[in-house]
């Protein structure tokens, strides 16, 4: 996993940290999600189009690009969080552990209990600390053992040490930093398979940033983890493989797409697409 | 070396004296006419608590009219029959208000949440006589007057100022809160329950508690519904129960003086009543701000 002191300088270029992080990739990749040619639109305008790979288990993929061109659009299909966007159509399939994730009879709430989220924004509740983390847990009856519960989702998180003393405060009390990985204990305390991350980051300091990077390389031992960002170092330094979206232009109409798909090395040292390679060496235009 | 400079003025000539001539006369009809508002209170409080004052007697709040009329009683039972169908009136309309207001906020379509919204407005636009028209034809023709008929008028005058409030603060919470809930696999349902209620509670009660201070106050539904009764103390709800509203007008148009002040004297407690709710409302409503932004 390279080495970690100097993951966090800012100026060193993505593509060298790749290349530090000899991250072997398991043979037998087992397959969580399948999406097959994925699209969306938001009324008349399609959003994304096209989209076509496999997410595995237990490794964290990265989906980057350039800001519209579809990442949240795409990440929220993956746990319907887009069935509750007036307007919003998803065509396409994706397998979730090759059950179709949109079609008849699967039920949302239940696609989202274990496919867990996290935001950009840390949108805690305005409930205690601990509050936070349990009320999950107790509304989907998993009461017993809950302090216990509340603490390992908390460890699990790297927040324990500094709130163990007042998880009776307000979750607002904490810093931006807190906040967010308090969503993250908030999202495990119900154990999901899934993590999907949003741009965790992107409202942090770059203090905040390197402790939630650190514990996603935690978290993917017990989870599946899938994180936007359109940060291509903190992409280099945490995930396995990386997923690369670009926008199309065509007719006056800018569609997502994905340009691109593999093990996170390649696609910052010898991506095959020269839209890629533009894009990861900061000559995208 | 040392160049002179020109010596520049930073007073206002020409156009900026003028603004700020005009900025002046404007800020002053401003402070004039919040006065004028302040002074319009003052002149209300001041003269009901003068021709209340003869009649403020501890016994004024234990001791129920005289049969006879003439000095002395009070208006004991008014405030507890008030109490009573302005607390039926409250458990009637806040259910309903906030429930319309969920369901506006949270669960139905566009279209159908502006027809409510469209309701509701009407409702609210409608004289509280006509509410009183109204629930008389309904429930007292055929029937007697009762607590619970007034009780049913002011609820349908409280129920627009409830459902409208509480949609308000469901308004004001971010959706990234609902989103936060719905991906952890709970319900709309539950999170309504568990996260947006609890989180917009202080906004829910200050409106239920405005629309309890407008009621308290509203004549015209019990003129109809809940003004034909005994002096007595009593808490039967299905008899008319006396109540301050209607007191203060049929007191004011007795000839007796002692009557007029114990009239005043009622309009007093009413706005004491007001007040508090008001100040008790502001409270509530502070709290609540205080909890979606910072803990
Ligand atoms: N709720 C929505 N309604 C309509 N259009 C939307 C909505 N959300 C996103 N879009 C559009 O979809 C495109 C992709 O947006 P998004 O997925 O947020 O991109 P990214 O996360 O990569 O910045 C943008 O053109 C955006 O304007
Ligand atoms: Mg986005």
């Amino acid at each position: 996993m390279g080495n970690r002191s100097d993951t966090i300088s800012i100026d060193v270029a993505p593509v060298e940290i790749a290349q530090r992080r000899h991250a072997p990739l398991p043979e037998n990749r087992e397959v969580v999600f399948d999406v097959q040619d994925l699209g969306v639109r938001y009324g008349a305008t399609t959003a994304v189009s096209g989209v076509d790979f496999d997410i595995y288990r237990n490794m964290i993929t990265a989906v980057i690009g350039p800001s519209g061109c579809g990442k949240s659009t795409f990440i929220r299909c993956l746990n319907r969080m887009n069935d509750l966007v007036p307007g919003a159509q998803v065509d396409g399939k994706i397998l979730y552990h090759g059950e179709d994730l949109y079609g008849s009879g699967v039920d949302p709430v239940e696609v989202r209990r274990r496919i867990g989220m996290v935001f950009q924004r840390p949108n805690p509740f305005p409930k205690s600390i601990y509050d936070n983390v349990a009320w999950g847990p107790r509304v989907l009856g998993m009461r017993k053992d809950l302090d216990e519960r509340v603490e390992r989702a908390l460890r699990g998180a790297a927040l324990w040490e500094e709130v163990k003393d007042r998880l009776k405060r307000s979750a607002l009390s904490l810093s931006g930093g807190q906040q967010q990985r308090l969503c993250i204990a908030r999202a495990i305390a119900i154990e999901p398979e899934v993590l999907l991350l949003d741009e965790p980051a992107s409202a942090l300091d770059p203090i905040a940033t390197t402790s939630i990077e650190e514990l996603m390389h935690g978290l993917k031992r017990d989870f599946t983890l899938v994180i936007v960002t359109h940060n291509m170092q903190q992409a280099a330094r945490v995930a396995d493989m990386t997923a690369f979206f670009s926008l199309e232009v065509g007719e006056g109409r800018r569609t997502g797409v994905l340009v691109e798909y593999d093990a996170t090395e390649k696609i910052f040292t010898n991506p095959s697409d020269q839209r890629t390679e533009d894009y990861v060496t900061g000559r995208f235009g | 070396m040392a160049v002179a400079a020109e010596r520049i003025s930073l007073r206002a000539t020409g156009r900026s004296r003028r603004r700020l001539r005009l900025n002046r006369v404007m800020e002053g009809v401003a402070v004039l006419a919040a006065s004028v508002a302040l002074a319009a209170l003052g002149i209300v409080v001041v003269s009901v608590v003068v021709r209340a004052w003869p009649a403020l007697h501890v016994s004024l709040f234990t001791q129920t009219p005289n049969l006879f009329g003439g000095p002395g009683g009070g208006i004991s039972s008014a405030i507890v029959g008030s109490a009573l169908i302005v607390a039926m009136a409250t458990g009637m309309a806040l259910p309903v208000g906030v429930l319309a207001a969920i369901f506006m906020t949270e669960f139905a379509r566009p279209r159908v949440a502006a027809a409510i919204q469209l309701f509701l407005d009407v409702l609210n636009g409608v004289p509280t006589i006509v509410t009183g028209i109204f629930v008389y034809g309904l429930l007292v023709i055929g029937h007697l007057q009762s607590a619970y008929a007034g009780a049913f008028a002011l609820a349908v005058v409280m129920l627009p100022l409830v459902a409208r409030a509480t949609q308000e603060v469901l308004l004001l919470v971010p959706n990234t809160l609902r989103e936060a809930s719905l991906a952890l696999g709970v319900s709309r349902w539950r999170t309504v329950v568990g996260v947006i209620i609890p989180t917009t509670l202080g906004g829910i009660l200050t409106g239920t508690v405005i629309a309890m201070a407008r009621a308290a106050g509203e004549t015209a539904p019990l003129l109809f519904t809940c003004s034909i009764f005994a002096p007595a103390v009593s808490t039967d709800v299905t008899h008319a129960l006396p109540n301050i509203p209607v007191l203060i007008f049929t007191y004011s148009e007795q000839p007796d003086p002692a009557l007029h002040q114990q009239a005043w004297a009622a309009a007093l407690v009413l706005m004491a009543f007001i007040l508090i709710t008001s100040l008790t409302a502001r409270g509530l409503l502070a709290r609540s701000r205080r909890k979606l932004t910072h803990g």
